[in-house]
């Protein structure tokens, strides 16, 4: 809301060998705003999240989160700054409860919950993303969209100042997206900054403030979500010879 | 999570009179009964702390007589000039100190190679320790002459062995025993929530290395004369991944199941196949892996669930049923 920029992505480069997966890619995100960052397979956009969560450190360049540079720190060091995350491919941790799977977000992390306090914010955090009064489910036999909204409870239970969302509607059928797409305009109208990776247009159109788009390791475009879905480099970059 | 359970209640109080009853071996018998009682002790500590760190990581540690030997090592270097509890708080600190290099220098390591460094471990130590004494001592061995009984003995890793399962409840139910189990499940998580991997795992494999030092220590003076090969003795390191495996390694007491029927097991073997005794303990120890892949306690478990299975089935939801 303030207009200043909670994380600034400032030339950052990752090289893997002689892939070069990110190529000088800057970008700055608001608190408080959401963004899409989206482009086809293989543009080097899960690396971009990698690299701003601490699974990878950048080869070049410096990531900063409120001023403070992230970059080339741990995961775990860049986790209790503020920054939370969900995976590609889903990840929970089959043999804890569902409610532990939540309280592992609230301990280590941005807060340091523990004890009562911690199990209390968790079922209300089950309860939020549609998992009320099934903490002591085991998770190992949930659903796909369960075990998807049990590792967002997870991610929020950090309270973050950033959230990643990575391809977090991906694989779910048209009545899950919806109620997938409502939970992240319910996290959006709390404030929370968030950049999700997408390849579901319909919630780009519908969420995003802004997306940035990435072809090749390199960004191409970044601006309002209707401006930057009409430039000719991002349709060809989709529709092109990728798309053949 | 701040409050004692009632299960724990009760597995408390067991566990007390169990104890209770196990420190009055020596009184019953000073002879072979008390050799085995004082053999299982000293697997079920070892075992128990081994399962501390390797039950929740998955690392197979093969150090175990690397901390053993030298726990054993510092009371057989310090037995005529300090008393005997200073050297056990010695043995502790130094095995902690080489189980915390030792994290430090395999925490990229992981699976085989993680195996591997520490059996080598365990052999380079013994290398050092031979060497310096060729060259510094001049002799290979050291006597540790006390007047410690073998009943002494029994109750000290007795009281360890309280000590360890403490330990390990609270462990358990600590912060650093959650941020485990997470690591168990998934490290990428784990690094992804804000737990220190690296820091965690070393912290644990330094507790679980004291633990098998100051057995070595107390175990000194029931070898009297100390030397390399049997003070940093591999097949240690091999029996208490065995035996831990034998009994499960998903609860604190499950070691234990592994411990009792294997050193009767063995002591069985080598008392009665003494040529023979390690090709019976590789058969015992892949029928095992084989017929127990989740050890005494996954039967244990399985057993349970189909009692509960058949109980429901009893109960009967009849529709569902035919």
């Amino acid at each position: 809301m303030t207009g200043s920029s909670l994380l600034s992505v400032d030339t950052v480069l990752k090289a893997f060998g002689g892939l070069v997966a990110v190529n000088d890619v800057s970008f700055t995100v608001k608190q408080s705003e959401l963004i899409g960052l989206i482009g086809p397979n293989g543009s080097g956009k899960t690396t971009m999240m990698n690299l701003i969560s601490g699974a990878l450190k950048p080869t070049s360049g410096t990531i900063r989160l409120n001023g403070e540079a992230i970059s080339g720190l741990p995961a775990h060091e860049i986790s209790r700054r503020g920054v939370a995350r969900t995976f590609q491919l889903v990840r929970i941790l089959p043999s804890l409860s569902a409610i532990e799977n939540v309280i592992a977000g609230a301990v280590f992390g941005h807060v340091r919950a523990w004890g009562d306090d911690a199990y209390r914010e968790a079922e209300v955090l089950l309860d939020r993303v549609g998992l009320g009064g099934r903490g002591g489910a085991p998770t190992g036999s949930m659903t796909y969209i369960d075990q998807k909204r049990l590792e967002l409870a997870r991610a929020l239970a950090s309270n973050p100042r950033l959230l990643l969302l990575d391809e977090w509607l991906a694989g779910l059928n048209p009545s899950e997206l919806k109620i997938g797409i409502e939970l992240i305009r319910d996290l959006r109208e709390d404030g929370r900054t968030i950049i999700m990776v997408e390849h579901v247009m319909d919630a780009i159109r519908s969420l995003c403030d802004r997306c940035v788009v990435m072809s090749s390791g390199v960004k191409i475009a970044d601006g309002s979500v209707h401006d930057v879905l009409a430039q000719p480099e991002v349709i060809s970059a989709y529709l092109g010879a990728d798309d053949a | 999570m701040s409050l004692i359970k009632e299960t724990e209640q009760r597995t408390g109080g067991i566990a007390l009179l169990l104890f209770g009853a196990a420190a009055l071996i020596p009184l019953a018998d000073d002879g072979y009964y008390l050799s085995m009682a004082v053999n299982i002790a000293m697997y079920a500590v070892l075992c128990t702390a081994w399962t501390l760190f390797s039950g929740p990581t998955h690392y197979v540690s093969l150090a175990t007589a690397a901390f053993f030997g030298v726990g054993t090592y510092s009371v057989g270097l310090g037995i005529d000039t300090l008393p005997f509890p200073l050297l056990i708080a010695i043995a502790a600190v130094a095995s902690s100190i080489l189980a915390g290099l030792v994290g430090l220098a395999t925490l990229r390591l992981s699976g085989v190679y993680f195996v591997i460094f520490t059996l080598g471990l365990a052999e380079l130590v013994r290398q050092v320790v031979t060497w310096l004494q060729v060259n510094f001592v001049g002799s290979v061995g050291l006597y540790v002459f006390t007047d410690l009984t073998e009943a002494h003995i029994f109750w000290m890793l007795l009281a360890l062995a309280a000590l360890v399962y403490v330990t390990g409840w609270l462990v358990n139910r600590s912060r650093l025993g959650f941020a485990m189990r997470i690591i168990g499940n998934d490290e990428t998580v784990a690094r992804h929530v804000g737990i220190d991997v690296a820091r965690s795992k070393v912290i644990l494999f330094m507790i679980s290395g004291a633990f098998i030092g100051i057995t070595g220590a107390i175990l000194a003076p029931r070898f009297a004369y100390v030397e390399p090969p049997s003070a940093f003795n591999p097949v240690i390191s091999f029996q208490v991944v065995i035996m831990a495996l034998l009994g499960g390694t998903g609860r604190l007491w499950a070691p234990l199941l592994g411990v009792i029927p294997f050193t009767i097991l063995f002591d069985q073997i080598s008392a009665n196949f003494p040529n023979y005794t390690s090709l019976l303990i590789g058969i015992a120890f892949m029928a095992i892996v084989y017929y127990l892949p989740r050890g005494v306690i996954g039967l244990v478990d399985d057993i349970r669930m189909r009692q509960t299975k058949r109980h429901e089935h009893a109960a009967g939801v009849p529709e569902a049923a035919e």
